[in-house]
């Protein structure tokens, strides 16, 4: 995956609460293979597109301003519901590397940080705040920082994030965790040799 | 010393290594794959590696297979017909456990887990999906994860997790005649919300909970994903132990006995310590039917469709005005005047045996006034059903007596609403386009569905007449 270090990029507001993985991507496109394309047109099909295929005009991804986002400010509850990773499979198909959000769903939020997109948990109030300050100002852009574990916005204003040490250290790098996982590999041998013997009848 | 929580027993017993920073790293003992597992095999392969340990790994396909036919010829979709040949050779290649389509094990991942005796106490399992935590009904840390992570799991039988907060769920009382499983749990989402689970892991307990059989108590592990978190956990009581007693992949003989002593160790402590509490009033439960795009959205069968105008939250209130014009309701209808299109019975939510027993004994003697499909959840589902003779009375009520899977619940396999169609579900998300594009779901128990079916639009099943099938 690719390493998350700092984002200077335009964000969009994506005001609806538990938007769940089943409108970030539809589940009939959930057949298409990530190396068959494509993605960034699934992400948000059906609130993006008609049925003939064309942009809806009230849709935020489909304005101007907000086409090339590469951030997204959510409401609460992103991304519960379907465990599909395919849904953030669309998001970086579409160029968005973070989203932030006053809660996600869990199963999306380690989604998330296994393929390089930053999720970044701020206060309702906050995320409010901001979305309505990108209605206001579209196009304006927020400069984030991992390492500082910050947010500016265009008007200065400084947010702090906090995030596990585990899933930060690994977005800095772009680690595939099963490389580091396997630095353990004595210790699940000896996990493995002792959990069979107390438990025999597994 | 504090007592431990059931949760924190397993967890405890399955880390493999804590870091300094908190993260563990934790030890699975059991991995179900489905069709829909096909990205994580292939990232598997792509990365060059195999399955660590094959034979703590189960395959069946499930979101893709029809439910009409089982022949492969009649998919006529070829993306979904490489999903689910592909089950077939990833199966095959990595030597795991599988049953395949057709064969009678065949079934809905979470259906068949505990049906085999593979889903056992004590146990960590994951799947890649996100209802996993059905399995947590025989009191087992079970919980859905990514394609990453599947792939993860698959080259080294562990996962890095946080340990989550812990919350009990203590349902009072006794459920009332006609009030199910189904019912509790959308009680429980609708009192805590959408996210109140989320970063938790759940016990539910209660004297509610102790009286539910297996399969009920699966129907509310099952939809705990729908209230935030990835955990529902039961603890294992004398039901647990003789469900599973017997069963395929179960322990037998003197490992029958260990096992069964150590599950009893399992229950949480009394003196268990959990980071929040919350009740729920099992007698005031009744039947419910969910009206919006959230399974937060239910009300109870007898109440109204509620009225955005006053709530006093905004972002709540547009949401709702959201939801009734994407539903086609008006605040204040009653619910039980909503008209459906169509019916669906089954899902991982609602397709075991009591599931089409409860369904069946509502639709003895009745006829379907919309069309309605009946999915069981598994190959050996299907075949008690029809020795207890379930499938005669569906048929002659007119509904449709399919073949095991997902169907439309998710509609990957092509069981689907048209546009604007409106359904009566025992499935467990009532999302958006959920049951196909501007599909309108709403939640029922398995009796309401069946009750809807044959009214044609939603009725308390508690004044339908009824006789044991």
């Amino acid at each position: 995956m690719e390493a998350f270090v700092s984002l200077s990029a335009t964000a969009a507001p994506i005001d609806i609460p538990n938007c769940d993985t089943d409108q970030i991507i539809p589940a009939r496109f959930l057949r298409h293979l990530r190396t068959d394309g494509g993605y960034d047109r699934y992400l948000f099909h059906d609130l993006r597109f008609d049925d003939a295929g064309d942009e809806r005009e009230g849709f935020v991804l489909n304005q101007a301003a907000f086409r090339s986002a590469e951030i997204i400010v959510a409401d609460v509850n992103w991304g519960c519901g379907s465990s599909r990773e395919n849904a953030v499979d669309a998001l970086l198909a579409f160029g968005i590397r973070c989203v932030i959000a006053p809660s996600f769903g869990d199963i999306h939020y380690n989604n998330c940080v296994n393929r390089g997109v930053l999720p970044i948990r701020l206060p309702r109030e906050t995320c409010d705040q901001l979305r309505a300050k990108l209605h206001s100002s579209p196009g304006s852009e927020l400069s984030i920082s991992l390492e500082a574990q910050s947010i500016d916005d265009a008007e200065g204003q400084r947010y702090t994030f906090e995030i596990a040490e585990f899933d930060k250290f690994r977005l800095l790098r772009g680690l595939d965790d099963v490389g580091l996982t396997l630095q353990y590999e004595g210790a699940i041998e000896e996990f493995e040799a002792q959990h069979g013997e107390q438990y025999d009848w597994l | 010393m504090p007592g431990l929580s059931l949760f924190e027993k397993i967890w405890n017993r399955h880390v493999v290594v804590e870091r300094d920073d908190g993260q563990s790293l934790l030890y699975i003992d059991r991995h179900l794959c489905h069709d829909g597992s096909f990205n994580g095999f292939s990232q598997l392969r792509a990365a060059g590696r195999k399955v660590r340990r094959p034979k703590q790994t189960y395959a069946t396909p499930d979101h893709y297979t029809p439910t009409h036919t089982a022949s492969i010829a009649a998919v006529e979709d070829p993306q979904a017909r490489r999903i689910i040949e592909g089950i077939d050779v990833n199966a095959k290649e990595f030597g795991v456990h599988y049953f395949p389509w057709g064969d009678a094990r065949q079934g809905i991942a979470h259906v068949v887990g505990p049906e085999q005796g593979i889903t056992l106490p004590g146990l960590t399992m994951v799947c890649g999906d996100s209802h996993t935590s059905t399995h947590g009904a025989l009191g087992c840390i079970a919980f859905g994860i990514g394609a990453s992570e599947v792939a993860h799991v698959l080259a080294t039988q562990v996962l890095w997790q946080r340990k989550p907060k812990t919350m009990r769920i203590n349902v009072t009382g006794t459920l009332g005649f006609g009030v199910t499983g189904k019912d509790l749990i959308l009680g429980v989402i609708r009192q805590i919300g959408a996210d109140g689970g989320t970063g938790y892991a759940i016990e539910y307990a209660g004297s509610a909970v102790e009286a539910m059989s297996m399969e009920g108590r699966m129907t509310v592990c099952n939809m705990t994903i729908e209230a935030g978190s990835r955990f529902g956990l039961i603890a294992p009581d004398a039901k647990t132990v003789e469900y599973i007693e017997g069963r395929t992949y179960a322990p037998k003989d003197e490992k029958w006995e260990r096992a069964k002593a150590f599950w009893a160790s399992l229950p949480s402590d009394a003196g268990a310590k959990f980071d929040r509490e919350v009740t729920v009033d099992g007698d005031a439960l009744a039947p419910m039917v969910t009206w919006g795009n959230s399974p937060q959205d239910a009300v109870q069968v007898t109440e109204s469709v509620p009225d955005p105008s006053q709530e006093t939250d905004d972002d709540r209130r547009s949401a709702m005005l959201a939801a009734l014009d994407y539903m086609g309701l008006k605040a204040g209808q009653p619910i039980s005047s909503v008209a459906v299109d169509k019916v669906f019975i089954g899902a991982c939510t609602n397709s075991r045996i009591e599931d089409l027993r409860a369904a069946a004994a509502v639709a003895k003697g009745r006829k379907a006034q919309v069309p309605t499909l009946v999915v069981p959840g598994s190959g050996l589902v299907k075949q008690q059903a029809e020795a207890e003779g379930l499938d005669k009375i569906f048929t002659e009520a007119g509904f449709e007596w399919r073949l095991p899977g997902c169907s439309m619940c998710v509609g990957m396999n092509g069981d689907l609403l048209r546009p604007g169609e409106r359904s009566a579900s025992t499935s467990n998300r009532n999302f958006r386009g959920r049951q196909g594009k501007d599909s309108r779901t709403h939640l029922v128990s398995p009796a309401m569905a069946a009750a809807a079916a044959v009214s044609g639009h939603f009725v308390d099943v508690r004044e339908m007449s009824t006789e044991a099938v």
